[in-house]
């Protein structure tokens, strides 16, 4: 029973991991094609970091998601301690809010954000184009704000009320408490919310594909748009260099939290 | 409780997510109810949507075989990494996420390497002597790029569920008489029922309202996601889209809905991954 | 003598039209110790909260000095509060703890290692600054609370069921050691337990509260032998109340016979609670006796015996040495200065009865009142 699940828990990550194969030994063909291997070469990595137009689109999706990612941060963190102190009747109702852009499919909340901006910048500002930066930026945050909330409020619910109490009892105003003892304590929530919120921008396709207009394109929409013509191959070198990044990143991430896991574990004996 | 000034700190993020979230579906529902020409009120978007449903009712199918797939093919994996050792765990749950970081684009195209009459699997079949079958383009493809792009989401809140099942139970309900079999069935099946909820959740919303995908892989029959697309983005009748977008919507609100009260789930207790 | 420092007049307060503590006046002196006791639920964690600045009152004053601080926030108030669970910060060290209130203050750095060091050698923590938080028992982790409450010079010191998280022995010891402190450092405290014997052994003014009235304040001794009605003389030890007639001044009728009384300034024939403590009652032979009774259950408890004696249906319970044989029949002597008379309140007739006695009975009822607020 258990040799089966094993065998056939491999089985599915070969599964999920074959087609990113696919795409790294893409990055490393001479031919332009998936399918077929012609031989090996660097060069698909050399074109890459000579088009200055891919990278600039990178450059676009990163800003935009370190911008976003941030300003959810801050302002969800914000709001989930606002939150967390209204009644619980009034705070289901905003917590329904916060499900919708969850619960909405992706091609709905990208239609209507657009619909929005289009109906206010040409019916009633008069703009020619009014999808900008600003409205893809707009767009990431709303739908970045849910993460870092559903992050934040576990941690604020989880805390213990007397800390601040505590903090007040011994001189500190309610602001001051929150960055001297409440952040300490939500902290794993709110690295958690922008992490999420990062990677969930920097990989959004379909909404930003709606709001997004012509003066600002991420790189998602951009490899979209080669649905027509086939894909350059530099574009498997960029992938192949971003999942390296990624997998780097994400152990980092897990050899840290070992490590003060297991300072913890020696604390506690 | 004593009166709590924090409130406030609520009241921009309450105006942001009314205005951001709640009146855009206010116009996507003025749009569906006007006229593409002259902007006055019309039931004739609406009216068209009966032509349409064949369309959704695919994508419903699509999905819910998806979802089921998904269920069937995650379960399994969540319940063997929910049992390894604290470090494995870590470094399976890094590997099922990872794929969740990388472009789902790229990722879908691969596939269609894969796939195509010209592609990798074929190529493999003719050089073990065999005859090349056709794989894309066909209802399979599309369902298999849904299991595979969807399938993190659905092993993620499974685990995220099953680990936290104490051990405790599982030993008092053999040592009630309990099979290993009638174990799973009625103890650790029905309290991961709230992971089950939201990774069906998680897979059902994002398929059912797809557009690449199934422009990538599927045939010539289109899936309501692509239709919507091509009414806002080739078609310019936003207005006919609009119709259809608050359809799916209500479609998966009423979905989610169902599925939420099977059990019960707090909005507030919610798997999040 | 000491003057009055804090005063709570007509304190009120409602959560969702529920009265949670009804018209308290209560002063408090400086340099006193002061004990809120009462039951889960009976509002004094609320009072508590109130005076450390928590809960703003539906209606009433605190005074603090002379002064209303009723709209005054908690970091304003001279008043420093040991929670009840301690609430110390999980991520500083323990010496970041307790310098905390002083670091918000803004205190020059040597002063506060100066106050923080000193602190640490009178809670007996010294050498344990760098330590974390999750590395300390729940004893020291109770010192580093009050550590860090006491090292501000409140005026005031709050504590909320400090020692409820402790087991017994450990009580015993921090109880002398709180009170050493209050008595060093002079400092008021105001104190708040479900722990009669706690209360008892350890205040100056003993609070009894229930149903978020004040039911009697007092010294403790005052509280054990004269308590006003039949909830403070239950709650503060066990108790034979039973109903009597006061038919003149020192004359008192219960059990169809009347017995002499220390007691006076009643109605002529008022009907009253009399209250008997069961360990002043004196054991004799049957034909001694004013009145005769039968053992009908005896519990070894260490010090002495619990037997439940049954006198015309009705039981008692009496503390004695003396070892009685289930069965047998006894005799017993009261002295006037054993019986205590109090006036019918809306609580005679609830408590004193040890009809359904039975040994474990306190330990629930103490389980009941650990799982407070």
């Amino acid at each position: 029973m258990k040799k089966t699940n094993r065998i056939f828990t491999a089985a599915i990550f070969v599964f999920l991991y074959v087609p990113m194969l696919v795409l790294i030994v893409g990055s490393f063909n001479e031919g332009k094609s998936l399918a077929r291997f012609d031989g090996f070469t660097f060069d698909q990595y050399a074109e890459l970091f000579r088009d200055s137009d891919l990278l600039r689109l990178l450059g676009n999706s990163v800003l935009i998601s370190v911008i976003a990612s941030a300003a959810a941060t801050v302002f969800g963190t914000v709001a989930a301690v606002g939150i967390s102190s209204l009644r619980p009747k009034m705070r289901r109702v905003v917590m329904q809010l916060t499900d919708i852009p969850m619960t909405n499919p992706d091609i709905v909340t990208g239609i209507s954000l657009s619909l929005l901006f289009v109906f206010v910048g040409t019916k009633m500002l008069g703009q020619r184009d009014s999808l900008t930066f600003w409205t893809l930026l707009t767009a990431h945050i709303t739908f970045n704000l849910p993460y870092v909330i559903l992050n934040v409020m576990p941690k604020l619910k989880q805390m213990d009320r007397s800390l601040t109490d505590a903090a007040m009892d011994l001189g500190c105003t309610p602001v001051q408490s929150f960055f001297k003892v409440t952040l300490h304590e939500i902290m794993p929530g709110v690295v958690a919310g922008a992490i999420m919120s990062f990677t969930m921008s920097l990989d959004d396709f379909v909404i930003s594909y709606f709001v997004s207009g012509m003066d600002f394109v991420t790189l998602p929409v951009e490899i979209y748009s080669y649905t027509k013509k086939p894909i350059p191959p530099k574009i498997y070198a960029m992938f192949t260099l971003l999942f390296l990044l990624i997998l780097v990143l994400m152990v980092t991430m897990n050899l840290l939290q070992l490590r003060s896991d297991k300072k913890k574990e020696q604390v506690r004996r | 409780m004593k009166k709590n000034k924090s409130v406030i700190l609520s009241v921009p993020y309450i105006l942001w997510m009314l205005v951001f979230t709640l009146i855009p579906l206010g116009v996507v529902g003025y749009y569906a109810l006007t006229d593409p020409d002259t902007g006055a009120f019309t039931w004739s978007n609406m009216a068209q949507l009966g032509t349409y449903l064949p369309v959704f009712g695919r994508s419903i199918g699509y999905s819910v075989i998806s979802a089921f797939l998904c269920l069937l093919l995650g379960y399994p994996v969540a319940y063997y990494i929910a049992h390894r050792g604290p470090v494995a765990q870590k470094l399976l749950y890094m590997l099922v996420m990872l794929p969740m970081c990388m472009s789902f684009l790229l990722r879908t195209l691969a596939w269609v390497g894969l796939l195509q009459d010209t592609g990798i699997i074929n190529t493999l079949l003719e050089s073990v002597g065999l005859a090349r079958v056709s794989l894309i383009r066909t209802p399979g493809a599309v369902i298999l790029g849904m299991v595979y792009n969807y399938l993190p989401y659905m092993i993620l809140p499974l685990y995220a569920i099953i680990v936290k099942i104490d051990g405790r139970l599982i030993e008092a309900a053999e040592d009630l008489g309990c099979k290993p079999s009638q174990t799973f069935t009625k103890v650790v099946l029905p309290l991961s029922m709230p992971g089950i909820v939201s990774g069906v959740t998680m897979v059902f919303v994002p398929a059912v309202s797809t557009f690449y995908i199934s422009q990538k892989l599927g045939g010539t029959e289109m899936l309501i996601g692509d239709v919507i697309e091509r009414m806002f983005k080739q078609g310019n009748n936003a207005n006919l889209g609009a119709a259809l977008s608050l359809l799916l919507m209500l479609l998966v609100f009423v979905c989610t809905g169902i599925m939420n009260k099977l059990t019960d789930a707090d909005g507030e207790d919610r798997v999040v991954v | 003598m000491s003057k009055e420092l804090i005063r709570l007049q007509n304190l009120t307060m409602e959560f969702d039209g529920e009265c949670i503590l009804d018209s308290i006046n209560l002063y408090i002196n400086d340099h006193e110790f002061l004990t809120l006791l009462g039951p889960s639920g009976c509002g004094k964690t609320t009072t508590l909260r109130i005076i450390g600045g928590f809960l703003t009152p539906t209606d009433g004053t605190v005074m603090f000095d002379g002064k209303c601080i009723n709209d005054v926030p908690p970091y304003e108030r001279q008043i420093n509060t040991v929670f009840q669970r301690y609430a110390l910060f999980p991520h500083l060290n323990v010496f970041d703890n307790i310098a905390f209130g002083l670091r918000v203050a803004k205190l020059p750095k040597e002063q506060i290692n100066e106050r923080v060091n000193r602190m640490l050698e009178i809670v007996s923590l010294k050498g344990y600054g760098h330590r974390r938080i999750s590395s300390l028992s729940g004893g020291q982790q109770q010192r580093v609370a009050i550590a860090r409450a006491l090292v501000n010079e409140p005026k005031v010191l709050l504590l909320d069921e400090p020692l409820g998280a402790l087991d017994l022995r450990l009580r015993k010891d921090m109880q002398n050691e709180l009170k050493r402190i209050q008595q060093t450092t002079g400092i008021t405290f105001v104190y708040v337990t479900h722990d009669q014997e706690e209360a008892l052994s350890m205040s100056d003014t003993v609070v009894v509260m229930d149903k978020g009235r004040i039911q009697q304040i007092g010294k403790p001794e005052d509280i054990y032998n004269e308590p006003k009605n039949a909830f403070v003389a239950d709650f503060i030890g066990e108790s034979n109340i039973l109903d009597g007639v006061m038919l003149e001044d020192f004359k008192v009728k219960f059990f169809g016979r009347v017995f002499d009384c220390v007691d006076k300034g009643f109605e002529p024939n008022e009907l009253v609670d009399v209250v008997i403590r069961p360990e002043d009652i004196d054991i004799v032979e049957p034909k001694q006796g004013h009145l005769v009774g039968k053992v009908t259950n005896i519990t070894f408890k260490g010090l002495n015996y619990d037997i439940i004696v049954e006198f015309k249906g009705f039981k008692w319970l009496i503390q004695t040495t003396d070892y009685c044989a289930e069965g047998s029949t006894i005799g017993i002597r009261l002295n006037p200065e054993d019986i205590h008379i109090m006036k019918k309140s809306e609580y005679s007739g609830m408590f004193g009865d040890y009809s359904s006695y039975s040994a474990e009975y306190d330990e629930l009822a103490e389980d009941v009142a650990d799982e407070e607020e």
